[in-house]
């Protein structure tokens, strides 16, 4: 945890850092590369795979283009419904990633909303959220995420359900994982508290909403960005996990969890393409992600160096 | 520690145990289980084949689907609506119960129960009465030419089985029921149930007292069904030696199977059609944003979507040649099957915009399809497909794949405006697939498609004697049918079996495998 | 630590009550009790008749009362898709479930914790910067993508191991164990790997970083001053300061490999709870998932009292405090 009255998280120091770091640097330009890519998908891909009109039977099971038998308009291939296999991948990374970023931050601010709370106001207020968060701590995230689809899934209408999938998932796997945030965001909170520049805001009459979001809230994000990051990695597999076990993004909006469930039926026919592709996506998009949230670990924790 | 050699020992004598006895044990799997073992409760193909392993009817089919002799041993009409049988002397129950009239009595009233699937079947049968133990006769309504074909699928049960265990009624499976029945199966067939475990295990053991042994004297000692729903684990547990027979192996793997040179495949075309229905008959669609009208109820839409979907692409694309183009409900080998009619409409996405504009939907209209996603091969792709070809003419089908289980009461409650289904033969007759596919009494039928006219032919053909009179029948009423476009028939499926090297089981077409057919290699 | 306990087992209690109430929430209002036994043509007459013998329209406070008591006795009532007793059907599945967890637990523990200390204590060596590069492949490889490399390999290219399933089991009274035959053990073997490597991975990140925070404190540098074997130091001191906080993480981590294990079961076709539990979210089976919530909350509450007990025997000054 950074040292309040010292923050070693000064943007200069960390660049100085990562500039230093090969391992870190490639990590972020992986992770950049897939992120462009997915940001800038419509413009990249050839197709749309979400676009059932846009596939065509005719164009299935093409091998990579740099193959016998494969097709320069699919460059890493086609899948058995005429799916461009690029097209998919960039579509996909695009779900995977809008579905990690948005549940990481959705836990994230309730996270760190509910610690900032508890930690300020104290009293029954924290006992009470920090109860809540260990009962939830408890329960794996992948187990909550099961859970709330499977109430949406008896709920919501088969059309309803397949158009909020996406928030389905961004929900169930974000609700599971603001414990955490809370958890380090109220210790932080409650030493801040007591600091003497607290004190003396307090004392000055600044009210209670600006001390919190001015001057505590800048103090604990850095231990928030490492756990967010960290989470990011864990978010993607989590949405990956849940589309493979057939109950995350329909096939019809493949994510690469999905792509994978597809892929996985033609794992032994010869056609390797269609699971191996979004398969070292997924890993590659983890890993680079992982390695980014481990070095900012090890780099704001001057401990570990 | 002094657990351990006590382990290794249990383990080394659970080893030799299993050597001992060196019994041929036949390890198979499929996509889905049976739905349940109540052979009456649900008239669905799993559930069919354990129930033929354990149980007989009075005629059985052979695996080329001609009928032989099961529990009765002759049969003769005595008047145009009396058929007398002569039942099988000295047969027992696997518990021991002595066979008599009175079991098939009992089991043909509770197969025409409300509750019971296979009541649809025996609708001509007024009654079944017992003149003596090893004697019974049926009388139907009026004369009823394919009565012989509709009996193979009525199961004899034990009429004192079942009171004890208070399964005299068939389970009601719509309504979720339990019952004993569910679980336990008590025939007179060549296999005994030895344990169920529903998605998990299904053991068969061989009857050695089985009245047919005598003339199919079969080697298979012990029958293990593993249902996988992962296409890619049943694929890989097969390969690796782990069944030794597969009944549903997925079409893109069958080229690997064969260059293994461990398998078998024996492949055959199957009386059986995959297809669309469409609900023309409700004022309005439940899933459509289109309010006020059906728009399936317009014929032009109809044959719009007939003519959108390319067949052809989904035979060779996505079954990989693994199913024939259909254009008839009625598939091939079965009696009454026309050839003539059996070509789809012709693949026109332009056409099929065209019709849809003259019938006031220039730009479409969206509906759900309702798909089943662990019953026929490929079938998340084929509808995944379908799905694109609709869109490519406007029809926004937003796919809702379900496993078949929540699927088929969908359809035979007609909670469905459009679906995918599929009918093989009980009969061997058109009149199966024309009756169950048209008739608005039928639970297999969500299309709520009117004509009395047809309607009329289907119930007159179940009465005819006459066979030229009654082939015109069928033929018209095939023909009324099908310019109906309410259905949008698919294919056929080519089933293809693969089976380990060193066992011998004859393909059956219907796709329903009788193992006291099958032989391991000495 | 009496009241430290205390608190503990209240807030076992909280976690019981509240899974308890999501589970009475999915079982009677988003499953439609009645049209689920009934059948779509029932009439009016019997609805309202079942609803009655049910005792649907007596307050929330009664019925929830009936359900959690009827839930302690095991009693969750018959899968819609099943139509078995779903009490029956957990504990036909339990033993699968446990054996694969506990596999993968003392897989996951024992490679876990080795690997971490050594890569702790030689931090310079090439070996020890190898396990780690691997060790975020590790973390970074979702469970069902290990799973399904793991059946290529050693299932269907090398024919090593069993694809799927649990090979022969035996009967101990209700409880089925695949641990007595060859084949139950080869079968569980992939599995209880596939589960437990994510696990594995992060525990040994996880027992390197405490023991390097460990070995970097000021008693430590004291005993190496005082003029202690490396040894000594490894194993008595830096070890165990080490230990406490890698026990508590370890007993939230056994709860999720029992989460995980519906991933595993899936693609290995094992049939434990996990299975059942994931085929009772697609066909909307609420009396399954209820079932499955209470079970799988009341594990977690037990495994975290047993960390707890774990933590006050390990942890000499909570002892203190209770004498």
């Amino acid at each position: 945890m950074s040292d309040a009255l010292t923050p070693v998280a000064k943007p200069g120091y960390l660049w100085t850092r990562f500039r230093r770091s090969p391992l870190a640097m490639t990590a972020a330009a992986v992770t950049l590369l897939i992120v462009g890519g997915a940001l800038l998908a419509p413009l990249l891909a050839s197709q749309n795979p979400f676009d059932p009109a846009a596939l065509d039977l005719s164009n299935g099971l093409f091998k990579p283009a740099w193959l016998e038998g494969g097709d320069a308009r699919f460059l890493l291939g086609s899948d058995d419904q005429g799916r461009d296999m690029l097209s998919a991948l960039l579509y996909g990374s695009r779900i995977s990633l809008l579905v990690g970023v948005a549940s990481v931050l959705f836990a994230a601010v309730m996270g760190v909303a509910v610690g900032l709370i508890a930690g300020y106001a104290g009293g029954w207020i924290d006992t009470l959220a920090m109860r809540l968060a260990d009962v939830q701590l408890t329960i794996p995230a992948i187990l909550i995420a099961l859970m709330v689809d499977g109430l949406a899934r008896a709920t919501l209408q088969p059309a309803v359900h397949e158009a909020a999938a996406i928030y389905v998932l961004i929900f169930s796997i974000g609700i599971a994982d603001w414990p955490q945030y809370a958890r380090i965001v109220r210790a932080a909170t409650a030493v801040q508290k007591t600091l003497g520049y607290v004190s003396a805001a307090r004392v000055m009459g600044v009210p209670a909403p600006v001390i919190v979001f001015k001057h505590i809230l800048p103090n604990v994000l850095t231990s928030v960005m490492v756990l967010a990051t960290l989470g990011l990695a864990l978010a993607i597999i989590s949405e990956a996990t849940l589309s493979f076990l057939g109950v995350g993004m329909p096939p019809t909006a493949p994510s690469l969890g999905t792509l994978i469930r597809i892929g996985n039926n033609f794992l032994f026919s010869g056609e390797w393409w269609i699971t191996l592709f979004p398969s070292l996506t997924l890993v590659i998009l983890a890993l680079a992600v992982n390695m980014l949230g481990d070095w900012l670990r090890d780099a704001l924790n001057p401990k570990l160096k | 520690m002094i657990i351990r050699p006590f382990l290794i020992l249990l383990a080394t004598s659970a080893l030799f145990a299993s050597v001992a006895h060196a019994e041929n044990v036949l390890r198979w799997s499929s996509q889905g289980d049976a739905m349940t073992m109540d052979s009456h409760a649900q008239n669905e193909g799993q559930t069919r084949t354990f129930a033929q392993q354990v149980e007989d009817a009075l005629i059985n089919r052979k695996p080329d689907l001609t009928k032989e002799p099961g529990l009765a041993v002759s049969w003769k009409l005595i008047n145009p609506t009396t058929w007398e049988f002569k039942l099988r002397a000295g047969v027992k129950f696997h518990d021991g119960r002595a066979f008599s009239a009175d079991d098939v009595v009992f089991s043909f009233k509770r197969a025409q129960m409300p509750t019971s699937d296979l009541k649809d079947l025996i609708t001509t049968v007024a009654d079944v009465v017992k003149v003596d133990p090893l004697t019974v006769h049926i009388t139907t309504k009026g004369p009823d030419p394919i009565l012989l074909d509709e009996i193979t699928n009525i199961f004899i049960m034990s009429k004192g089985w079942s009171e004890e265990h208070k399964v005299a009624v068939p389970q009601n499976y719509n309504g979720g029921e339990e019952t004993y029945a569910v679980r336990h199966k008590n025939g007179t067939g060549p296999f005994k149930l030895e344990l169920r475990e529903p998605d998990v295990r299904t053991v068969m053991v061989k009857n050695a007292d089985w009245w047919g042994l005598k003339d199919n004297p079969h080697n298979v000692d012990r029958i293990i069904y593993t249902p996988i729903r992962n296409p890619a684990t049943r694929i890989a547990a097969l390969l690796s030696g782990e069944l030794d027979f597969l009944l549903d192996p997925p079409v893109q793997d069958i080229a690997r199977i064969e260059a293994s040179g461990m398998f078998a495949i024996q492949k055959a075309v199957s009386p059986w059609t995959i297809f669309l229905g469409m609900n023309s008959g409700r004022k309005e669609l439940t899933s459509s944003s289109v309010k006020g009208k059906n728009p399936f109820a317009d014929i032009r839409v109809r044959k719009a979507v007939n003519m959108a979907v390319d067949v052809n692409g989904i035979t060779t694309r996505i079954m990989r040649g693994f199913g024939q183009p259909a254009g008839s409900l009625v598939p091939p080998g079965v009696y009454g099957y026309d050839k003539s009619l059996d070509t789809h409409l012709a693949f026109d996405a332009e056409g099929a915009k065209k019709l849809l504009a003259e019938a006031g939907y220039p730009t479409g209209f969206d509906v759900r399809l309702d798909c089943p996603n662990d019953r026929y091969l490929n079938d998340e792709p084929t509808c995944q497909a379908i799905v694109g070809m609709l869109a490519r003419i406007g029809v926004k089908a937003a796919l809702d794949l379900k496993p078949r289980t929540l699927h088929f009461p969908k359809v035979q409650t007609k909670q469905t405006d459009f679906y995918m289904y599929g009918w093989g033969t009980d009969t061997t007759d058109a009149h199966n697939h024309l009756s169950f596919l048209s008739l608005p009494t039928s639970t297999t039928n969500a299309t709520e498609y009117s004509d009395p006219k047809l309607f009329e032919l289907v119930n007159a053909m179940a009465t005819e004697i006459d066979v030229a009179k009654r082939d015109a029948m069928i033929k018209e009423a095939s023909v009324r049918l099908r310019d109906a476009y309410s259905y949008v028939p698919l294919y056929h499926p080519i089933i293809a079996w693969a089976t380990r090297k060193g066992l011998n089981i004859p393909i059956t077409l219907d796709n329903l495998p009788h193992f006291q057919f099958a032989r391991f290699a000495p | 630590m009496i009241q430290h306990f205390l608190r503990r087992a209240l807030q076992a209690v909280a976690v019981m009550a509240l899974a308890t109430l999501v589970a009475f929430l999915l079982f009677n209002y988003v499953g439609d009790p009645v049209s689920n036994m009934l059948g779509q043509e029932a009439s009016r007459e019997d609805r309202e008749g079942l609803r009655e013998r049910l005792g649907l329209n007596d307050p929330f406070v009664v019925q929830f009362a009936r359900f959690a008591g009827k839930a302690v006795q095991g009693d969750f009532g018959i899968s819609y898709r099943l139509q078995r007793p779903v009490a029956d059907l957990l504990a036909e599945r339990l033993p699968a479930t446990i054996e694969l967890v506990f596999a993968s637990a003392i897989f996951a523990v024992a490679l876990g914790v080795s690997l971490g200390i050594f890569t702790a204590i030689r931090r310079e060596s090439w070996i020890s910067r190898t396990i780690l590069a691997v060790s975020l492949v590790g973390v970074s490889l979702p469970t069902f993508v290990i799973g399904i490399g793991l059946i290529y390999l050693f299932a269907v290219t090398l024919g090593w191991l069993p694809s799927f399933g649990r090979g022969d089991v035996v009967q101990l009274g209700w409880w089925s164990t695949g641990l007595l035959t060859a084949s139950g053990l080869k079968a569980l073997l992939l599995p209880a790997v596939t589960l437990g490597l994510f696990q594995m991975t992060f525990i040994l990140r996880l027992v390197r970083a405490e023991m390097l925070e460990v070995l970097s404190a000021d008693f430590i540098r004291t005993a190496r001053a005082m003029g202690l074997t490396e040894r000594m130091i490894n194993t008595k001191y830096a070890l165990k300061n080490a230990g406490l906080p890698v026990i508590t993480i370890i007993g939230l981590k056994l709860g999720e490999l029992i989460a995980f294990s519906i991933v595993t079961e899936t693609v290995f076709q094992w049939p434990g709870m996990g299975l059942l539990f994931i085929q009772a979210v697609s066909f909307a089976d609420i009396p399954i998932m209820a079932a499955y919530l209470f079970m799988v909350a009341l594990v977690f509450v037990l495994i975290n009292l047993a960390v707890d007990l774990l933590y006050v025997a390990l942890d000499p000054r909570l002892r203190g405090r209770a004498a």
